[in-house]
Order: C-alpha cells, then structure tokens, then sequence
C-alpha cells in the first residue's frame, strides 16, 4: 500500500503496480541476503536453505496456476518435480564432461522443464476431463506412478551409448569405463551442484513474470472464466480444453524447473515419499493455501515460512515436528475460520476499503 | 489487501516461534552440558567443570531420522552414541579435553540431513557421526567433503557413502553384504534353490540383492524367484512367499530390516510355507519388536557383525547400559554408532588433535589416523579401516534357537 | 490354478482391510464433504489403544476393542470439534490442509507416546484357519473375520442411514446442507455424529488391519489410509456398498499384478487401474452421475 502512495503521480494500473511488488520483494529479498552474506552474518544453515526456499517458492507459484487460477485439485504436483528433477540430472551427468558447467545448468534446466511438460501434457489429457475430487485421487496417482517407474529404471551410459534396463544394474551390460547414471532405487548420485541462489531467484522471477502476465492476459481471463463458470464459459465458445491443458502444461513446466534446482542442489537424488510422493504434493498445496488461494505472491511467502518453520524449530528436538504440526493447524484455523476473519474484519475496519487482489 | 495482515499474522507467528527457539537452542547445548556434569559425578571423578566452559571441548554432530519412517534407526543411533559419549565423557573425554554432542533431525531425507549438517555446523560442529541411512550420507557427504570435515557414518551402507576421503564408515557396504551371504549359502551348502524378498524401494536392501544375485550363479545358488515389495507396499507378503513355495525355494533369503522380516515370518507360518530363512544385520532386532512371537523366528539365519545377546563382556556393558537408559534392547545400528564414537577417539588420540584446531586441520588429521587404528568394538574385534573408509572385519553367522543368537561356525 | 486361487483370496484379505477403511473414509465424505486425511491416523491411535489393553495391561481382547472404539470415537469428535468445525463454510481445500495438520500431529504425538520402535500386534481374531483343496489352499482366520465384519457393518450403516432418523437427517445433509438446516436438522451434531461413527469404525479397522498385519508404529495407518481412500473414489466416494466393491476390487487388483505382471510396480498399476476406471466412470463404480445445473 504505501508503494502506491508513494507514487500517485504515475498512473499504472493496480494489478501493474501489484506485480511490481511481487517482483520488488524478490528483488528486495536477494539483495538483503546478499548484503547478509557479504558482511559475513549469514549461517550455514541459512546459506544451505536458500536455495530450497527458491524451489519451494517456485513450487507454490506453479501450484497457484493449478489451484488457485485453473480452479482444479493437484495432488500430484511433485511428480513433475521428479521428472524435471530426475531428466536434468540425467542430462547434466552425460554431458558433464562435454559442456562447461553454466551452459550445461542453463540446458539442464529446459530439458527438466521440457520433460515435465511432457508429462504435464500427457497426464493432462486424460486427467483434465475429470472435476472436483475425482481430478484429485487422479493426479495423486499419476504422482505416485511416477515415483514408482523411476524407481524401476536403471541408465547407463558407456562408449556404445546409453544402456537401459529394468531390471538392475548389471543388466546394463556396460563396458568397463561405462558409469551407472540411474541406479533403480538408488537415484542418482553426483549429480553437480549448480544450483546456485542468484539461478533461483532468476527462475522465482521467470516464473513470476510467466504466471503474472498469464493471469493478467486474455488467456488467463479466460482460464479464470473455466474456474468461475465452466458452462458459462463454454457458452461464449472458450475452448476450455485447451485452456486448461495450457495452464496445466506450464504449471507442470514451473515444477519441472524446481525439480531441476532441486538434483542440482543435492548429490544424492532419490524419489522416496519423502520428496517426491503425495506427501510433498500436499506439503505444496499447503503453501498455496496457507498464502491463499489464486494469490501469487501469499503462496511465495507461506513456501519461503514453512520451509524455514521446521529448521527453526530445530530447537525444541523430539518435539519439533508435533509444534510444526499444530502451528499448522492454527495458522489454518487463523487464516480460514469464517469466524477468525470475520474478527480480523471488525478489528481493522480500514482494511475492508482495500479489494481483493487477484481473485 | 486485507491478505497483508494474515500474512503479518502468519509471520509474527514465525518470528515468535523463531525466537523461542533460539532460546531453546542455547538451552539443548546447556542440558548435554549438565547431563554430562550428572554422569560425571556419577562415575566419581573430580568435579572439573565439563562441557559448561565451552571452550576446549571437541563438538562431535550427529544426523539421522529421528522422526519419519526411518525413525527407529534414527533413534538407535542417536542413543547409541549418546552412550559412547556419555561413557567418554565420564571416563575425561579426549585428549584430556572433553566432548560435546549435538543430534539433528533428518527425517531419513537428503534435503533435511543437509539442513542438519549446516545447523550443526552453525553449531560449531568438528567431527560427524552421521547420517543414519544411505541417501542423507550421501547429500551430506557432498557437504562435508567441500568443507572437509570428517564424517563417519554408523550405518550408511550404499557404495557412494565413503566416496570421499573425509568419509568413513563402520557397517559393511552393501556389496560386501551381499556376496558375504551367498558365499555363505554357497560354501556351508544351505540351499541351491535361493528365493529373494526384497524392498526394491531401499538403498539398502536392493544393493545387497543386486550383488547377490550377481554372486550366486558362482556359488552354486539358483535363484527360483525373486520378488520385490516397495516402502509403500510393505506389510502384505502373501504373493512374495507364495512365489517363493511354488517355486520350490529351500532357503528364502531377506535382506530387509527386521520390522519386514517380522511380517514375512508371521505370513509364512500362517500360509503353512517353512523354508530356512536367511538374513543380514538388518534383520538384527528381530527378537525384541515388542510382542513379538520369538518362536516365528526359530531357526532364521542372519549374517551380522553385532548380535545383542552375545557373551562377551563388552557386549553385555553395552547392552545392559543401554537398557538401563534407554529402556529398549539395542539393535546393530545403536551399535555402530557405539563403535563409530570410540573408533573418533581412538582415531583423535592417535592423531593427537586438540579441541582448539578448526574442523578441516582434524579431518586432515584424522584421515590418516583413522587408518592406522585398531579397535575392538560391539561390531567386531580388531576393526581396521582402509583409506577408502572401508571397515575390515569379518561378520559373524548366527542363528536363532530358542528366542535367542547362538553362534554358527 | 490353487495359486490362481491363493492370489486371488489374499487379495480378497487384504481387500476387505481397505473396504473397512474406506467405509469410514466413504461416510465422513458423503456427509461432510471433507476428505478426512486423518483418517489412516485415527486407525493407528486404534491399533496402539487395543496394543495397551492387550497386550500391555493383559486386559481381554474384547475390553481392548471396546476401549479403541471409545477412545476413538472420543478423538474423532474432539478433532472435529477443535479442528473441522471452526472452517466450516470457509474452502474445501482449507479444510483439507487442517485435516493434514491433524495427520501429522497424530503421527508425532504416537511418536512422542509410543516410540518409534515396531510393536508386534497379537491378533484378536481367535477364528481357526480355513483348509481347502488338502491343505494347499488357507484362507486365515483374519480374512473370514475381516470380510464378515465388514458385511455386517456395511449392512448395519445402510440400515441406520434408511431406518433411523438421525440417518436420515446424514442423508438430508449430505444432499443439501443448507436445506437440511432450514429443515430444522442439526447440522453441527449430525456432523458430529458422522465423525463419531467414522471413528469408531476406525478403532474397529485398526485392530482388524493390525490382526491381519501384525505390525504397529506411528505410521502404520497412513499408507492403508491412502489406499483405503482410492479404493472409496474407485467405488464412487460417498457409496457405502462402493467403498466396500472398491476396497476388495483394490486389494485383489494389487495382488494379482504383483503375482503376475511386476511386485515393484504394484502400485503403479493399481494406481493405473484406477485412472482407466475413473476415464470411463468418472464418478467411481458406484457413485452417482452428477446432473449438471445450468
């Protein structure tokens, strides 16, 4: 609010001036850590936690397309992360010795999204006929499909070129020189860490100024209109298939760059429940709903405060995960219970003047 | 706009909590302090000032799940180095200065184990015992590598866990698990027709399977069926052992941990299957899941370093210790942690390092020491270690009679 | 064909432990349109309940059963009461997400109670294994008992929701919740109520799943809850008799492709089955087709 204070002379638009915030407290953010970082006051466990806030934040701002401006139910988000993060390590790995480390993290990260948008479209066709809960149980299992057949896979690369199999490693039949890149379920290991915080924060702004824009164009207009009133939306001849597979495709794309940052950021790549399975896809959904529903930049900030909540909590040892547990539910009941903002509404009268802001 | 107060909400939350836990975390570093004054006057030794004066004291970190699916081995390790610390602690510390000990959280996942190696380090960690399973070693190994701070891993079985040569380890790999067994089978004529169980969803139990399988034709073993479950799929094994009986298996060998293995002996007993059961130092534990019926395991064969009722004296401080703080038995993983805590002190004083080094001169010289030590643990007498990080020992074949270990030959 | 058979009847076993669930799951969705991720947890409090009576206290395993169901049932009202009913009216997925906070909180709390170490559950079901075909063919006690209940108490809950009033009133709201409140019905306490039963039956699937499965830890019920809840889509969420087909279709459908086709892609291939179904049916096997209003 006081940014557009500051600047009435200029007449933008509010959703204009809406986005520059957004993007502002990107930029404000990386600065302020920079700044941290270069006075030497940043922690280890800070430093080694930036870059999972940024694949987190990206996370929540592609699961915002889905939820949130698409109208429908993912419970299956991580597994675009896995395939993004899984393709990207597999590429960064057989082309460690040909490319020079930028070039081959730049690629790495279009091969991730490219494949997760693949899987985007492919999961998308079918599942995008279903609605409400159905379209959830589905994209929860595509998730765990996912997660299951990579835990099949064995790759291996030699002279000869790439081995595949399913069944184990000495399958492969490499040569003496050959390397194992997808060990089944032992992931990949030594994947480079090139996931740096100055990438993340690029991929948090493209995906910002990709899902901002979106939302603000005739083609977000009409996403909306398809989560509003899908019939109603029909009626006017929008094509709503192709809308919803549109916004369904980039938002896997957006999961498939995180996933991308995320084997770039470990040497250890495994698709475990833990990272890639519903639990993370819900873990997601709770970001974009604590932050709020439709609203970007609310779903940034809930990743970037549930992501640092359990390792601040770090402390309160056995019992760090049952106060993350309730802090949770509460934060829940606070920021949804009809009754919790009816209070918030009478107690901040000036407030109520204010619109919603991406609805 | 009204969003900007939830958020304010949602924030002033956060930084609440985020400030009593800072609170909370000065707080844990003055409780192991305390608790270590406790055991101290406990074994009766002169009331120095431990720990509290927080300056000449070696700060060793440990990491593994203590929440999770993975909790138990977690907290086996958690426990089991706390005794070997504690002990140490009571005993003067080393080198004449004394230790402190730090154990995070990584819910068995490789992104938390590095949040837990930077947290312990943030700490002042010097020396790591950690992480508990294959994955978080692995993540963290890239960590401590690049900082060169020496990691030592209890129970971190998959090849890559000592890929470094600031990493060592105290179990066997999986691959020495895995030919181990089938020469074992092999060379004692067990079985010929070998049915597998495994969890394909586990670093550690489809590592051992692999290197079984590719050692078995060489031994004489034909593997009739071989079956997976995954983490997600793990308490119904109806299929898996039926396979096994149609196809005539003598011998069904589980490389799988014990919580499994408890499972798929229930299920053979109530399908009426009875083939000789084979295992590795996962399945130690069997016997003391609470309630369970120890006559399903009768006869069941597991290849371990370390077994919780064996006679020597060494064994039976630990375990009695153990029990006495801990209230439950000790299983191998509590064990390699013991060991890997002594054989950090044998290796420091060997080295001669003093608290007051940063962490990368220790590791330097520990690197070395760390080679020219023997020790005799819970997990193997004489243990040496190789500069690879691996551990030379031989695993000792026992057998369930009666609810209890007896020594094979 | 005896292994056909075997597969086929130890699917059957481990379906009618999902059924169980998923009746649960079914009820609590069909009235209060909320997707209960707690349920698997409640399961599990039920498991370690009957654990302590039995085998702990050496109480009867009848009083250990009776005492779950208590206990659970008490539970399920509180989480209600604390957690659910504050959000009523605000978003489906808000309410989602707490129910995921209540989850976690049950996790961690048996964590904390419990211990992480595995219990090893003695059965209460004391129903002799049946012998078929000369002794190759057993179907275990467990199985005859766990499909029985789940008969009787699929029959029993269609029964209560056509016969008695306060089933009646589930029905009502279920259709229309702000109809059924202008009606004069209670909503709250027939909310209430559905958690009440939900609950209970919980207790009794926790102690049937830990029979049939005899292991028990804080996580015990959170994979089965999963399960039991594709299984209640796959029969047409909110369709008591469908959670009951989806639950045995599941269990058999997971066990012949891990016989047959690959025992580490189960899953997927369950999980596939359920997508095709889902492409032809969209509203599960059972459910009802939803008329669309323009």
């Amino acid at each position: 609010m006081e940014k557009k204070h500051k600047t009435p002379a200029v007449s933008m638009n509010k959703t204009t001036v809406n986005n520059l915030i957004t993007y502002g407290i990107v930029i404000v953010a990386f600065v302020i850590v920079q700044i941290v970082n270069a006075t030497g006051n940043m922690s280890s466990l800070m430093t080694g936690l930036l870059v999972p806030i940024c694949i987190y934040a990206i996370m929540a701002i592609s699961l915002n397309l889905t939820v949130g401006i698409l109208g429908e139910l993912s419970l299956g988000h991580a597994g675009f992360m896995c395939v993004g993060a899984f393709t990207s390590s597999v590429f960064s790995l057989s082309t460690q010795d040909a490319l020079p480390a930028g070039i081959r993290f730049f690629l790495a990260i279009l091969v991730g999204a490219a494949a997760a948008a693949v899987a985007g479209i492919l999961v998308g066709i079918p599942v995008l006929r279903l609605r409400g809960d159905y379209l959830a149980i589905v994209t929860l299992a595509f998730g765990e499909i996912i997660k299951n057949v990579v835990n099949v896979i064995y790759l291996g690369k030699d002279e000869t070129g790439f081995h595949f199999s399913t069944k184990n490693a000495m399958d492969l039949n490499l040569s003496e020189n050959g390397m194992v890149i997808m060990n089944g379920p032992q992931g990949i290991t030594g994947t480079p860490k090139d996931a740096t915080f100055l990438a993340g924060t690029i991929l948090i702004l493209i995906s910002l100024v990709i899902v901002l824009n979106l939302i603000h164009s005739r083609t977000g207009r009409a996403i909306m209109s398809v989560r509003d009133n899908r019939i109603a939306a029909e009626s006017v001849g929008i094509n709503i298939t192709k809308y919803k597979l549109m916004a369904f495709t980039i938002s896997a794309a957006l999961a498939g760059t995180a996933g991308v940052l995320y084997s770039h950021n470990l040497s250890a790549l495994t698709a475990t429940q833990k990272n890639f399975g519903y639990n993370q896809s819900i873990m997601i959904l709770v970001y974009v709903v604590l932050g709020g529903i439709g609203n970007t930049r609310g779903s940034m900030i809930a990743a970037v405060i549930l992501t640092l909540l359990p390792e601040l909590l770090r402390g309160l040892d056995n019992y760090r995960m049952l106060i993350y547990a309730i802090v949770l539910i509460v934060m829940m009941l606070i920021n949804w219970s009809p009754k919790c903002i009816e209070f918030r509404k009478r107690h901040s009268l000036k407030r109520l003047l204010g619109k919603k802001e991406v609805a | 706009m009204k969003k900007t107060l939830k958020k304010l909400l949602s924030l002033g939350l956060a930084v609440t909590l985020a400030a009593s836990m800072t609170a909370c975390s000065s707080g844990t570093a003055n409780e192991t302090a305390a608790e270590a004054a406790g055991t101290e006057e406990a074994a009766d030794t002169a009331g120095t000032d431990t720990g509290a004066s927080g300056g000449a004291v070696f700060k060793i970190g440990g990491i593994g799940p203590i929440t999770g699916n993975n909790a138990i081995y977690g907290e086996a390790v958690q426990n089991g180095t706390q005794l070997a610390i504690d002990e140490i602690i009571a005993a003067g510390g080393i080198n004449g200065a004394q230790v402190e000990f730090n154990f995070q959280d990584d819910e068995g996942d490789t992104e938390k184990a590095v949040n837990a190696y930077n947290t312990l380090k943030d700490w002042g960690m010097q020396l790591l015992v950690g992480a508990v399973t294959s994955a978080p070693s692995i993540a963290v190994g890239a960590e401590s590598s690049n900082d060169n701070l020496f990691q030592l891993t209890p129970s971190g079985t998959s090849v890559d866990c000592t890929k470094f040569d600031n990493q060592f380890r105290v179990c066997f790999s999986d691959p020495a698990q895995g030919s181990a067994s089938a020469q074992y089978i092999g060379e004692h004529k067990l079985a010929t027709k070998v049915g597998i169980i495994y969890d394909s969803s586990d670093v550690y139990s489809s590592g051992i399977h692999d290197n079984f399988i590719a050692e078995a034709p060489n031994q004489g073993i034909e593997v009739v069926s071989d079956e997976a479950f995954t983490a997600d799929n793990n308490t119904n094994f109806s299929v898996q052992l039926q396979k096994a009986q149609d196809a005539g298996a003598e011998l069904v060998f589980l490389p799988i941990y014990y919580q499994q293995a408890s499972l798929v002996l229930a299920q053979a007993q109530q399908m009426g299957y009875e083939p000789m059961f084979f295992g590795c130092d996962g399945l130690d534990g069997l016997l003391s899941v609470e309630n369970f019926d120890t006559s399903l395991a009768e006869g069941v064969m597991l290849l371990t370093p370390f077994a919780a009722d064996a006679q020597d004296e060494q064994t039976q401080n630990f375990v009695s210790a153990y029990e006495e703080q801990f209230g439950s038995t000790p299983i191998q993983f509590a064990a390699d942690a013991y060991d890997a805590v002594y054989a950090i002190k044998a290796a420091a004083e060997q080295a001669g390092i003093t608290p007051d080094m940063d962490a990368s001169a220790i590791c330097d010289a520990m690197k070395t020491a760390m080679t020219e030590i023997t020790i005799d643990g819970l997990t193997g007498d004489n243990i040496t270690w190789t500069a690879d990080g691996e551990p030379d020992k031989s695993p000792r074949a026992v057998v369930i009679e009666n609810g209890a270990y007896k020594a094979m030959d | 064909m005896i292994s056909f058979i075997s597969y086929f009847v130890n699917g059957l076993s481990l379906g009618s432990v999902y059924a169980l669930i998923a009746l649960g799951y079914t009820m609590v969705y069909g009235i209060a349109k909320m997707l209960n991720f707690a349920h698997g947890d409640v399961i599990m409090i039920g498991g370690y309940v009957v654990f302590t009576a039995v085998s702990t206290m050496g109480l009867p395993p009848a009083v250990g059963i009776l005492l779950a169901v208590i206990i659970c049932t008490v539970l399920g009202v509180t989480i209600e009461r604390v957690a659910y009913r504050p959000l009523r009216g605000a978003t489906p997925l808000a309410v989602l997400i707490t129910a995921i906070g209540v989850s976690y909180l049950l996790q961690n709390l048996a964590l904390l109670i419990f211990g992480s170490n595995p219990k090893s559950f003695t059965s209460v079901v004391t129903v002799p294994a049946l012998k078929l075909a000369e002794g190759k063919l057993t179907i275990s006690g467990e199985t005859i008992v766990t499909i029985i209940t789940c008969v009787i108490i699929m029959i029993a809950l269609s029964m209560f929701i056509k016969k008695t009033k306060a089933g009646q009133a589930m029905l009502a709201v279920s259709e229309d919740r702000g109809a059924a409140q202008l009606m004069g019905i209670n909503v709250d306490g027939t909310i209430a109520l559905t958690f009440a039963i939900g609950s209970a039956l919980a207790a009794i699937a926790g102690t049937l799943l830990c029979s049939a499965y005899p292991t028990l830890t804080p996580y015990t019920g959170s994979m089965p809850g999963i399960k039991a809840f594709v299984a209640a889509v796959f029969g047409g969420i909110g369709s008591i008799p469908g959670a009951f087909i989806g639950g045995l279709l599941l269990g058999v459908i997971e066990n012949l492709s891990k016989a047959y086709i690959s025992s580490q892609l189960s899953d997927a291939i369950v999980f596939g089955v359920l997508i095709v179904v889902l492409l032809v049916k969209p509203t599960g096997i059972l459910g009802r087709k939803i008329s669309e209003k323009v």
